[in-house]
């Protein structure tokens, strides 16, 4: 048997690529199929097997569970090797930023909480961050404050959920994702009792939040900061010194610092290749200059050093929420002259952005003086930290480009808007 | 609505961590040969106005900005498109006139048609410097067949797949772009969706509380009246 | 897990934190498990999985699925708070609201809706509209039990399917309600009330 055949018979077992066209149904209609490739993969020159043409070529995805939603990658391999990765977008493209710059200025916060859907509530802020950029409106403190308290409880669960959804496409069926997702669980309850809703958080407006935290509130979120180190510990006894993880993800994925700030790659995966930028320290929005915390920097710049960088956030994150709790002062939380209806903001232009979990979300505005946007942008940090995804995958198995794309932490919401 | 008094107060705030826009405008013009820099003031945030760069001059400049220390904007954060369409703008002009009371300014507005272009639109900060954003633009010509400007990609790798986007949505052409090709629609698109004079396909599908231009097409669909 | 014995990624990551002995790591893992496995019959706080649909969990105050109509009195759609102003119907960001101001005998407009259709197909939750509704009218109901079988029939919500007694915005949102009656200067109902369609909840 030639590798040829071997190779697309595995990959027809796995549901990858060339599938006989027959689905399940028999009487459908067959559609014909394709012409040629859409475009040309060329194999990397150099490599004596991919001259003589002996490459694989597998589409992995848009529907493949490791892919973290509909997303493909079409990777030409040699031997066991990827030569070649082309990512392709565009399954859940809905034209996000059109449909924004259809509404008013009010109606695009609910539409952010759909770009990055486990972090609603930093995808709110950024984008009234522009706003208040651009119209010059202010936030009381006591808002200040819930701003950077959601931010944060949103950075706990989005860090460990990822830390689960890494180990799961690592083969770590179930225990860990489960171990994160009870601990989500305990963040979306407080969500949903301050917001009304456990992800789709809707919560902040231009010049504060939409409603007030009562004291109860804030009681239970103590409560859940003050336990969370428990399950941080917990989960590293798991995992941190688990022989396998260590050995699939060690020298796996490496990247360059230089090539990381070139790409324009930000967030926990700058940091672990040993870049320490951090908007929060770099260019500190909110009230982020008033709290003490660290921003954890890798070495290696490898997998393991993005699952471990996120661990240390989570453990960062847990210091600035205990210092928010303690220092909440009373007051009112929505700027009583931030209007919501008829808002027009000034002629002008502004460029907003934050730490998100995920990297740098920046939201880029233009007004001209009318209730609607005339451009509205959304920089996306999972869309552009798959910039240098091949250039991670280059060398490795098809098996280390699923993990490697599990350490990027990407959302289709986010990557496709 | 340009009002050059304002104008030049506004060039001599400064960027984030940089020297003023005149300063920086002075330093890229003297190291780029021909290189004119054109001020687009921003009143709303005085501190992200922004250059725009003329086409053939852009690679130069973003290479300069890259790599002089004085500017050290090694991070290309947000790469974007505009669509302008044609619109009629006005200016104002200011005279100064000698009269028998004395010198005085004469305020007049002027309006002209300016034709409409796409613009991209970057985003500048120095990740090692703590810098930024310093905000550049490129203009194409006109916005049906001179849609060329020049691909940064090879100075920020970052703008690979910001600038296809911008391609794909837009439908300007990056010279010297490695790979441009559709990003989010698929290959056999055809318009650019993000324009603003985008028509989209006539693929009605019934909706219950039709609205406004959804209402307008339902009537299409359904002449009785719309959907109910 | 196949991957073990062939993880050949090229470089050699370097040992990192490795333990002594090899295996050591898993072990403590497995120990993890096995104390959250044997805890979870010690103590029942550790039981963390509610057997939905036979055990609910209460829902916060503020919780929020679609709106709803809110109206004083006994009659549904003549106690009707909306006065038609539509100005949640402009603001609402998926375009989902359809309102038609009713008209007396000689065509003027009245302050109420002949027609008021909410398609929760396409409608998010996101509670703009009860934001902003100046009239204390719309609402967010918080039943969340809404699938039906086609996207037509009992998605798209007539106002009567829309209208609920204020007793029973009392019993899901008590304190949001109370501050609404203070505005309007309307006695709060009795807290018996028999709420209508409630959503059952079990404690
Ligand atoms: S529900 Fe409120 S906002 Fe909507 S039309 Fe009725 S009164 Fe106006
Ligand atoms: S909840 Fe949001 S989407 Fe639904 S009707 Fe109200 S405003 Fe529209």
């Amino acid at each position: 048997m030639s590798r040829q055949t071997e190779g697309q018979q595995f990959a027809s077992a796995l549901g990858m690529g060339n599938a006989s066209p027959e689905g399940p149904r028999g009487d459908s209609p067959v559609l014909p199929p394709p012409a040629g490739p859409l475009y040309e993969a060329k194999p990397k020159p150099g490599s004596a097997r991919a001259a003589e043409g002996e490459t694989l070529e597998v589409a992995v995805g848009p529907h493949h569970p490791s892919t973290h939603g509909v997303f493909r990658m079409d990777v030409v391999l040699d031997g066991e090797r990827i030569i070649s990765l082309k990512p392709r977008f565009g399954y859940l493209h809905r034209n996000h930023e059109k449909l924004c710059e259809g509404g008013t200025y009010l109606m695009a916060i609910p539409y952010t909480d759909r770009l990055d859907y486990f972090c609603s509530l930093t995808n709110n802020w950024a984008y009234v961050l522009a706003v208040e950029k651009l119209a010059g409106v202010e936030a009381p403190e006591r808002a200040e404050y819930l701003r950077v308290i959601t931010a944060e409880l949103t950075r706990l669960l989005n860090h460990s959920c990822l830390v689960g959804f890494l180990l799961q496409d690592m083969g770590a069926m179930g225990t860990p994702l489960m171990y994160a997702f009870r601990e989500r669980e305990k963040l979306v309850d407080l969500f949903e009792e301050l917001t009304g809703a456990r992800m789709m958080c809707n919560y902040m407006r231009f010049g504060g939040c939409r409603t007030d935290a009562s004291a109860g509130w804030l009681e239970r979120t103590r409560r859940v900061v003050d336990d969370f180190p428990r399950f941080l510990d917990e989960f590293e006894d798991l995992l941190t010194s688990n022989e396998i993880l260590l050995a699939r993800t060690q020298g796996v994925g490496k990247l360059s610092a230089e090539l990381a700030i070139n790409a324009g790659v930000t967030g926990p995966m700058l940091r672990a290749s040993g870049v320490a930028y951090d908007i929060r320290k770099a260019a500190p929005y909110g009230i982020y200059e008033r709290f003490a915390f660290r921003v954890p920097v890798g070495e290696h710049g490898d997998v393991y050093d993005r699952y471990m960088i996120r661990m240390l956030e989570m453990r960062e994150s847990v210091r600035i929420l205990k210092q928010a709790l303690k220092e909440i002062p009373e007051g009112p939380v929505l700027n009583p002259k931030a209007r919501r209806r008829n808002f027009r903001p000034p002629v002008g232009e502004a460029y907003g952005r934050l730490e998100a979990p995920k990297g740098e979300l920046g939201f880029y505005l233009i007004s001209d003086g009318s209730p609607r946007p005339y451009r509205f942008r959304i920089r996306a940090p999972s869309f552009i930290n798959l910039t240098i995804l091949e250039d991670m995958c280059l060398g490795h198995t098809l098996q280390d480009a699923v993990i490697i794309l599990g350490s990027v932490d990407i959302v289709m919401g986010e990557v496709d808007r | 609505m340009r009002d050059p008094e304002k104008s030049s107060e506004l060039e001599e705030t400064a960027p984030p961590g940089l020297p003023s826009f005149q300063e920086i405008r002075r330093i890229l013009e003297e190291r780029v040969e021909g290189l004119r820099l054109e001020f687009i003031p921003n009143p709303a945030a005085p501190d992200q106005s922004s250059f725009c760069v003329p086409t053939e001059f852009a690679l130069e400049t973003a290479r300069i900005l890259r790599d002089d220390p004085r500017f050290a904007l090694d991070f290309c954060s947000n790469v974007t498109g505009v669509d302008w369409l044609d619109q009629t703008v006005e200016e104002t002009i200011l005279h100064r006139e000698t009269t028998d009371e004395g010198e005085r300014t004469i305020k007049e507005i002027v309006r002209r048609r300016r034709p409409g272009f796409l613009e991209a639109v970057y985003h500048l900060y120095s990740m090692r410097a703590r810098r930024g954003p310093l905000v550049i633009r490129q203009r194409t010509a006109n916005r049906i067949d001179r849609v060329r400007v020049a691909s940064l990609t090879p100075i920020w790798r970052s703008a690979e797949f910001q600038e296809r986007e911008v391609y794909d949505l837009f439908g300007v052409r990056f010279e010297g772009h490695p790979d441009l090709r559709r990003i989010l629609m698929w290959d056999e698109f055809k318009d650019y969706p993000m324009r603003k004079d985008y028509v989209e396909p006539d693929d009605y599908e019934y909706e219950p509380t039709p609205q406004g231009e959804a209402a307008a097409k339902a009537r299409r669909h359904y002449p009785y009246g719309g959907a109910r | 897990m196949s991957g073990l014995g062939n993880n050949a990624s090229g470089t050699p990551g370097e040992e990192k934190g490795a333990s002594s002995m090899l295996g050591l790591g898993i072990l403590k893992g497995l120990g993890v498990t096995l104390r959250n496995f044997l805890g979870s019959y010690r103590d029942p706080e550790r039981l963390i999985t509610v057997e939905y649909p036979e055990e609910r969990l209460p829902l916060p105050e503020q919780s929020r699925a679609f709106p709803m109509l809110i109206y004083d009195g006994e009659d549904p759609i003549g106690g009707l708070r909306c006065v038609a102003c539509k100005i949640c119907e402009k603001e609402c960001p998926s375009q989902c609201i359809y309102i038609v101001k009713d008209r007396d005998a000689r065509g003027r407009p009245m302050k109420r809706p002949k027609i008021f259709d909410l398609d929760i197909s396409t409608c998010m939750g996101c509670g703009i509209c009860a934001e902003v509704c100046p009239f204390d009218s719309i609402k967010m109901d918080a039943a969340y039990e809404r699938s039906a079988e086609s996207r037509f029939e009992r998605l798209l919500l007539r106002k009567e399917d829309l209208a609920k007694p204020n007793a029973y915005y009392h019993k899901i949102h008590p304190t949001e309600a109370a501050e609404a009656d203070a505005r309007l200067g309307i006695a709060s109902p009795e807290p018996e009330a028999p709420p209508e369609g409630a959503p059952e909840k079990a404690a």
